[in-house]
């Protein structure tokens, strides 16, 4: 196998990965080697299909806005869940962020003086989203990634997927990855890590992200015993297209549409009659179902699905071509509506993971007892920083990629100039060798497997979505945990039926369902120990918020081969938990 | 449902071949990406090829659907107007497998252009303000900025089938969206890359490439906007 050394190597390639690339190039100045490994093109991350926008305090002194305004917002849409240090340094360098996109390139959407533009976004009492039409994620990502073309000492590895991330003594000492292209295995010895590898919406059935959005790092991660914070906070986007689960940006909202049930009442007046369709996710989504499940919905007569309708008919032709023209054009090509003169279908769908692995303030990763894993990071949705919570607000996510990418990128970039080279040693070369055994042995090679890939990754999407849902009740919890851990056994003899070496998608596609099965598993464990009900976490047996016994993080983590649960308490600095209304 | 054959070009260690799947399509509304899918799912694991976002901005399934360099996500049964249809790899690219191209030296043309702002590096990483742009200074080089690098205007160019020296519509359509863009300082280094035989003057303004552009880039404008601006004095 190939050994390659690197001072930094980031794992992903989206606003958070590539933004790091580029800090740690900018904080290197030459002096230092960057790999970025992506299983896709590094320009194709799911962060392009952000649209609405990019949070941050531009203009305070125009707008009235304040960074604590900001946080207090982000805070009280975390249903109180969120560490308020780290919300505080999101809204601090948030607007540092968007300012460093514009001289980096990004085309935001402009007011006529010159100044950026921002619209209205849920759960924001100000409007503070900045944005480039309604392909926001899209013109950051192209962005960051032509201006990391201008580093030599950054290498780009398109189409490698990571299968491993090497930790020995409580210390980073690198990836194993699988060279898609060749089929080879490649081990890239590290002095600091980043991981970067975003969300996991597809271990869902309905889900607004890309299908690369698999999160099987979340597994691995696991298996590395390395911790998962707050898993079972799984957000819902209230409006996504249907019958396909394509976004259909907060924007259309922000920009002034109505959301109307089967009789055309705009029934957000009943659940969050302040701020109405502007209200945060989480509660719209539970609003939609409600609606569905009480009969005021709508059928989608090809899927069967249920739905209600996004109105934007009232905001007339040019704001839709010129603020949203994106929306548009999907309404029109996906569902042969045109929203200047018909209400689009729209539904929940998952949309971002608020838990993922376990960091402190800084991105720095953590272990189950708190101790920083040497040399390693996590930045944007794989990390639980954590800023969202129990439910992110909309623009938020772009914010925390960009402020945890440069942060993440800054510090292990300063960690390694410090460091001497690093030694390919014994033991890590043991590793790596046992990784090599695990896939080109254990299943490139093996006989038979009777399941199919596809098919189990279809019957956990289905156990996902019919028991892990918007509402939830511990029966269910503890059924799906049942059903999961069969289809767990069941999976170790999936079938690979492409037993070639290049570009073997069936392979790679094993490796990501083989670590989702274990990721799964920490959703709904946290999930059916949370007794109470909390931002997007919401249990019809325990329909209230519980401060008394759940004003705290959950930890899930692998020991001996189980999952176990352990909890950390929530950081407050100045706003105290209230009720939390709209 | 609609049933549909699939007519897809398998190719593994140089060996090509036609392959013909029949599949039950939703409705008129399924794209070619839901019916690869599907056959992928449903019938062979083995074929490969790109695909992410499935709502036409990620750029990674692009491919030749009927003769015709298209995302495959993008791309319904009933803009068809066909149940038969074929599917290609991209022309003008080497293939890795079935459906996925070697893209290694399109995105090495598009960093031969520079694509990134071109200032002093302080000033881009260590100043703190913004850089002002009226909307009308962004509307010079916003189309020029949708570009996602999904390759399908380099394999509809009938000059970079001729010529594999050059340049191609995007990575020059990319050099445009930098020169017009008016925080950046890199014109006259662009254009000495630009303005050359293999670069500019390879094109003969076919304009294949702005034909088959899914987000309406139009490589073959900049390009001779590219032109004009060489040409001046």
């Amino acid at each position: 196998m190939d050994l390659y050394k690197y001072d930094v190597v980031i794992v992903g390639s989206g606003i958070a990965g590539l933004r790091a690339a580029l800090q740690a190039a900018w904080t290197g100045r030459g002096r230092l080697s960057i790999a970025i490994l992506t299983k896709v093109h590094a320009m194709r991350s799911h962060s392009v299909s952000a649209e609405g926008g990019m949070s941050a305090v531009l203009y305070p002194d125009k707008t009235g806005d304040s960074l604590d305004l900001h946080a207090y917002d982000t805070v009280k849409g975390s249903d109180f869940l969120a560490d308020q240090d780290a919300v505080e340094l999101l809204v601090k360098l948030a607007p540092e962020e968007v300012r460093l996109l514009d001289r980096l390139g990004v085309p935001w959407t402009r007011e006529p003086d010159g100044r950026i533009a921002q619209r209205p976004f849920g759960g924001m009492t100000i409007p503070r989203t900045t944005f480039a039409a309604d392909k926001t994620g899209f013109f950051i990502m192209s962005t960051l990634y032509n201006n990391v073309l201008r580093f030599d000492n950054v290498h780009i590895y398109h189409e490698h997927f990571v299968t491993k991330v090497v930790i020995e003594n409580g210390e980073f000492r690198g990836v194993v990855a699988l060279d898609l292209k060749t089929g080879e295995l490649k081990a890239f010895r590290a002095k600091a890590g980043i991981l970067a590898a975003g969300g996991s919406g597809r271990m869902y059935r309905l889900t607004t992200m890309a299908h690369s959005s698999t999160g099987e790092i979340y597994g691995f991660a696991l298996r590395e015993g390395l911790p998962l914070k707050d898993m079972e906070f799984v957000q819902f986007h209230p409006t996504a297209l249907v019958p396909s689960g394509i976004l259909i940006s907060e924007a259309a909202r922000g920009e002034g549409g109505y959301l109307v049930n089967r009789e055309g009442e705009r029934f957000m007046q009943r659940y969050a009659p302040q701020r109405m369709e502007l209200a945060p996710r989480d509660i719209i989504s539970r609003a939609i179902v409600t609606e569905i499940m009480e009969g005021r919905g709508l059928t989608d007569p090809e899927s069967g699905m249920g739905h209600v309708l996004l109105d934007l008919r009232h905001l007339g032709e040019k704001k839709l071509n010129e603020r949203i023209p994106f929306i548009r054009e999907l309404a029109i090509r996906y569902v042969g509506v045109d929203p200047l003169k018909e209400p689009i279908p729209v539904r929940p769908a998952v949309h971002y993971i608020m838990g993922g692995i376990h960091t402190d303030t800084y991105g720095r990763v953590l272990d189950v007892g708190g101790n920083w894993v040497r040399g390693l990071w996590a930045a944007g949705e794989v990390a639980s920083v954590s800023v969202h919570g129990a439910n992110r607000l909309g623009s938020n996510s772009l914010s925390e990629c960009a402020v945890w990418g440069r942060l993440t990128g800054e510090e292990a970039a300063k960690y390694s100039m410090e460091l001497a080279e690093p030694t390919i040693d014994e033991s890590f070369r043991e590793s790596v060798k046992a990784e090599e055994k695990r896939i080109y042995d254990g299943l490139l090679h093996r006989e038979g497997g009777t399941v199919s890939v596809y098919e189990v990754r279809r019957r956990m999407q289905d156990i996902m979505e019919d028991h892990v849902g918007i509402f939830r009740h511990g029966s269910q919890l503890g059924e799906a945990a049942a059903m999961l851990k069969r289809l767990r056994e069941e999976a170790r003899s999936m079938r690979l039926d492409d037993r070639g070496k290049a570009y073997n998608q069936n392979l790679k596609d094993l490796l990501e369902v083989d670590g989702m099965l274990d990721a799964v598993m920490a959703v709904v464990a946290g999930a059916y120990a949370r007794t109470e009900s909390r931002g997007a976490h919401y249990r019809t047996d325990y329909s209230k918020r519980d401060d008394a016994n759940w004003l705290k993080h959950t930890l899930a983590y692998m020991r001996g081969g189980s999952l176990e649960l352990a909890y950390v308490p929530v950081r407050i600095t100045k706003w105290q938990p209230e009720e939390r209304k709209y | 449902m609609v049933p549909v054959t699939l007519r897809v070009r398998r190719q593994v260690a140089g060996e090509g071949r036609w392959q013909v799947y029949k599949v039950e399509a939703a409705s008129e509304k399924a794209t070619v990406l839901d019916l690869l899918l599907k056959v992928k799912e449903e019938q062979d694991p083995t074929l490969a090829l790109r695909y992410s976002c499935r709502m036409a901005i990620c750029g990674s399934c692009g491919m030749v659907i009927n003769g015709r360099p298209m995302l495959a996500c993008q791309t319904k049964l009933s803009d068809l107007g066909t149940t038969d249809i074929s599917v290609e790899p991209m022309w003008n690219y080497p293939v890795v497998k079935d459906l996925v191209t070697d893209m290694g030296e399109f995105f090495d043309k598009h960093r031969r252009v520079k694509p990134y702002m071109l200032r002093r590096e302080e000033e881009i990483f260590e100043g703190g303000d913004e850089f002002r742009q009226r909307p009308e200074d962004v509307e010079r080089y916003l189309d020029f900025a949708y570009c996602i690098f999904c390759g399908l205007c380099y394999s509809a160019c009938p000059r970079v089938a001729e010529n594999p020296e050059f340049l191609g519509p995007q990575a020059l359509g990319q050099a445009a969206r930098w020169i017009f863009d008016s925080r950046d300082r890199g014109a006259q280094e662009r254009m000495r890359i630009a303005d050359g035989e293999d670069g500019l003057w390879s094109c003969h303004y076919i304009g294949s490439c702005s034909e088959v552009c899914p987000r309406g880039v139009e490589p073959a404008f900049a390009i001779q906007l590219l032109k004009m601006r060489a040409m001046r004095p």
